[in-house]
């Protein structure tokens, strides 16, 4: 099968696309390219829609090499990449919904985040009229003696983001589930084409409000990409110091919120405690407690405050000093445990095939790191290690935040010893002609894909590829043969993005 | 003279238990809120959900039968009168002399029953999930708790709770294994029985989690109201049975005068307080077990009645 490199030779190199090359390819490369994903060579980084046209970005398994390839799609079909590699299918519905494009040979026409709502067909592609009365969606069927359907969400009775679950169990144990989301579809890739770049980073940074560092980190660094600029040294540092604390905060947050799942509120008190301890610290520094805004293109829209390293430093001083005593007790607490060892097993081929990234990769064997591979200013000159276990449990998923948040807390006292004065922006001045820019950036779930071409100074099309839509299917795979009980908690260990999905 | 003296006895314990349940909740919820650095609600918060769900309209599924209707009723009532059977600050209640232990049992068994038929009257997946937990833990449960019945029936010679506490205030037991095993079972039936962790979760809102909870999700208004109110009862029953069978220190026993009430009244609630702080500690000590793992739990509070009971047999001394 073909490398990656291959791929690219076979392709025609579209000029002004930077870091990483893009191509257009023909539908034989197309679908090379998918045998390629099938077979394990390549993993899936994205697949993405314009209105006459998808691309898709690889990442090549044994040389780390990142590139997209583009196919035009002649007549509004392609040959589907799902029917070999099934982590393409989600992204391949998607394209249906928003733009149109067939995929011949699918294993699944249903929509995926149309709900029969937007009172038309392909929004941003050719803009059809909706049939009035949408079809009922049809959930996957799974037949036995005694099997029953429960239906959960997508309003639930905590206040969570909505998202549909459909269990099929036999007892208490789970036969199926099926997810079904969109329930929070916001456009914002239609309200990103034809915006200005500093309308679209506030949109970008709204995409998943608990990652907006992250996200605004990615549609910067492409932006920077596509214009080819050199952010400051100072801007570079800062932005991950802020994706350090809020990585710490979501870590703590979501440790504390997994044991919460299995009803020990105490380690949900504690940890809570140390989250709004850095929420605090970020308010005091940055202006803004979950720094939203912060990361424009160019740089930062504002330096540190005068105070902030000094509220910082004593944050991660309190974490520093209560945080082993927090994993103390969870590893001591025999029935904590007990719920979480061994529930919801995601497995090392699995999570290698949905190429998944995040805790969810790392805690069954992928050591993908974006901050490591294909790496980023400023990580290359600071000291962490990238944390990997193989058990793909609960447990694990919740070790490998344990071990990040010890990272996170070296990263941010490393980066705040490395500050010094300068500049904290360039002045972004876009020019007129097409370009295209792509980055990757690890937020706290995982790598966040951003991609996108300017022109005339506007965004013509962005795509913001959350980690989660390639968490969310293992999901359903780890909760099968569980009891319907762990669902909770499995959820809660996935800690997947409704918003980002749903976009 | 002495029926009238005793009826009112009967009836101070039925107004007692019933003012005091909302309350007895109310604390053990302000204990787990301090022990986890939270202020919490007021301790007094129980008794305004009753009368917010009390003047709140009633929302019925359409296709809710009669059953529906009346269930939060018959409950509310059989754990009341299950409570007004138990002593709690003084022997010799009126209504100890036509029903015993056993009859509580019965009570507390037909309140679950339809409960868990009125779970499944609607038709939704969560009822039917909750009600065939509960059943489930309830058939684990209501043998242990009868071996336990057993164990103190042997050793008191009698399952009328009135002799039984008087006989446990006198000073002819001492210390017994037996019994210490027959507690145990108890606090575990009493954790099972009132939804606490590590059997369920009070306080959770994951519908997928709940047991009692999902079986009343359903229900709204004063409906609501008189099941969460019977809720609050039966914690108070259970906490009350443990005190009176193996605490029933400073209880009034018959022929006492006035101020031996007085006493035994804030013995009682003493003895509400340090339970209240203890079932505190406990639930925020441990996290849930599996469904599955429920069996073993209470499997093991069927043993140890088992064991206490046997255990009379083999010796009179234990």
């Amino acid at each position: 099968m073909p490398a990656l490199i291959d791929l690219i030779r076979a392709g025609r190199r579209v000029e002004r696309h930077s870091p990483w090359p893009r191509v257009s390819v023909d539908s034989g490369t197309w679908r090379s390219a998918a045998g390629a994903l099938a077979d394990g060579s390549l993993s899936l980084l994205g697949l993405w829609g314009e209105p006459s046209r998808v691309h898709m970005a690889l990442l090549d398994n044994s040389t780390s090499n990142i590139g997209v390839i583009s196919l035009d799609c002649r007549d509004r079909r392609y040959a589907s990449v799902a029917a070999r590699h099934r982590p393409a299918l989600r992204p391949e519905r998607t394209i249906h919904d928003l733009f149109g494009l067939v995929a011949i040979e699918t294993p699944d026409s249903r929509p995926w985040l149309d709900h029969g709502r937007w009172q038309m067909l392909a929004p941003l592609g050719e803009r059809l009229d909706a049939a009035p009365d949408a079809a009922p969606y049809p959930f996957l069927s799974a037949e036995g003696d005694s099997l029953h359907q429960i239906p959960v969400g997508p309003v639930h009775a905590g206040i969570i983001e909505p998202g549909h679950f459909r269990f099929t169990a036999s007892g208490e144990t789970v036969v199926r589930l099926e997810q079904r989301l969109g329930y929070t579809h916001k456009g914002v890739e239609g309200l990103m084409a034809g915006s200005t770049v500093e309308q679209a980073a506030r949109l970008a940074g709204r995409v998943s409000g608990d990652s907006t560092v992250a996200y605004g980190l990615a549609f910067a660094q492409a932006v920077e990409a596509a214009q080819q600029i050199a952010v400051p040294p100072r801007a570079v540092l800062l932005r991950a110091l802020m994706a350090e604390l809020e990585r710490l905060a979501n870590h703590l947050g979501d440790i504390g919120a997994i044991c919460n799942d299995a009803s020990f509120a105490l380690m949900h008190a504690h940890c809570g405690v140390l989250r709004e301890q850095v929420l605090r610290a970020a308010d005091t520094a940055f202006g803004h407690r979950l720094m939203r805004d912060i990361v424009v293109p160019g740089g930062l829209a504002r330096d540190i405050a005068g105070d902030g390293p000094t509220a910082i430093r004593a944050a991660l001083e309190q974490i520093r000093r209560h945080f082993p005593s927090l994993v103390e007790l969870y590893d001591n607490t025999a029935s904590l445990q007990d719920r979480t060892v061994g529930t919801g097993i995601v497995t090392v081929a699995l999570a290698r095939q949905f190429a998944a990234g995040g805790y969810v990769g790392r805690a069954s064997g992928r050591t993908y790191d974006a901050r490591r591979s294909p790496g980023y200013h400023p990580y290359d000159g600071l000291r962490f290690d990238v944390p990997v276990l193989s058990d793909g449990d609960v447990n694990a998923r919740v070790w490998i935040r344990i071990r990040e948040v010890e990272q996170s807390l070296s990263l941010a006292g490393q980066i705040l010893d490395a500050l010094e004065a300068g500049p904290i922006k360039v002045p972004l001045q876009i020019a007129p002609e097409p370009c295209e820019g792509i980055a990757l950036v690890e937020g706290f779930r995982g790598d966040i894909l951003a991609w996108l071409r300017l022109s005339d100074g506007r965004i013509e099309r962005c795509h913001l590829r959350d980690p989660s839509w390639f968490q969310w299917p293992l999901l359903e795979a780890a909760i099968e043969g569980n009891i319907v009980a762990d669902f909770p908690l499995c959820n809660k260990s996935f800690n997947c993005s409704y918003s980002g999905h749903d976009l | 003279m002495v029926v009238i003296s005793d009826i009112l006895v009967q009836l101070g314990q039925m107004t007692l238990v019933l003012l005091l349940a909302p309350l007895l909740t109310g604390v053990v919820r302000k204990m787990k809120a301090r022990l986890l650095r939270r202020k919490g609600p007021s301790i007094l918060q129980p008794y305004r959900d009753l009368l917010r769900l009390l003047r709140k309209e009633v929302v019925l599924a359409e296709n809710a039968s009669w059953l529906f209707r009346v269930t939060p009723y018959i409950t509310f009532a059989a754990i009341w009168v299950a409570a007004a059977l138990v002593p709690t600050f003084a022997t010799g209640l009126e209504f100890n002399w036509s029903a015993d232990l056993i009859a509580i049992v019965a009570l507390l068994g037909s309140a679950r029953f339809f409960l868990a038929l009125a779970g499944m009257d609607v038709g939704t997946s969560f009822g039917g999930i909750g009600s065939s937990r509960e059943v489930m833990i309830a058939a684990l449960a209501e043998p242990a708790m009868l071996l336990m019945v057993f164990c103190v029936a042997l050793i008191a010679g009698s399952t009328q709770l009135s002799t039984v506490a008087t006989f446990m205030a006198s000073s002819e037991v001492g210390l017994r294994v037996s019994l210490g095993m027959a507690m145990i079972a108890l606090i575990m039936v009493a954790l099972a029985e009132n939804a606490r962790i590590p059997i369920d979760n009070p306080a959770t809102h994951l519908e997928l989690t709940m047991v009692h909870e999902a079986m009343i999700l359903e229900y709204s208004g004063r409906h609501l109201a008189m099941i969460e109110f019977g809720a609050f009862l039966k914690l108070q029953l259970y906490v009350s049975l443990i005190i009176c069978v193996f605490f029933p220190w400073q209880i009034t026993t018959e022929g006492a005068g006035p101020l031996s009430y007085l006493v035994s009244v804030a013995a009682y609630i003493l003895k509400l307080v340090i339970a209240s702080f203890l079932l505190a500690v406990f639930e925020t000590a441990t996290a849930k077990v599996r469904v599955f793992r429920v069996p073993e739990f209470l499997g093991a509070a069927l043993m140890l009645g088992l064991l206490g009971t046997l255990l009379r047999f083999v010796s009179r001394g234990f």
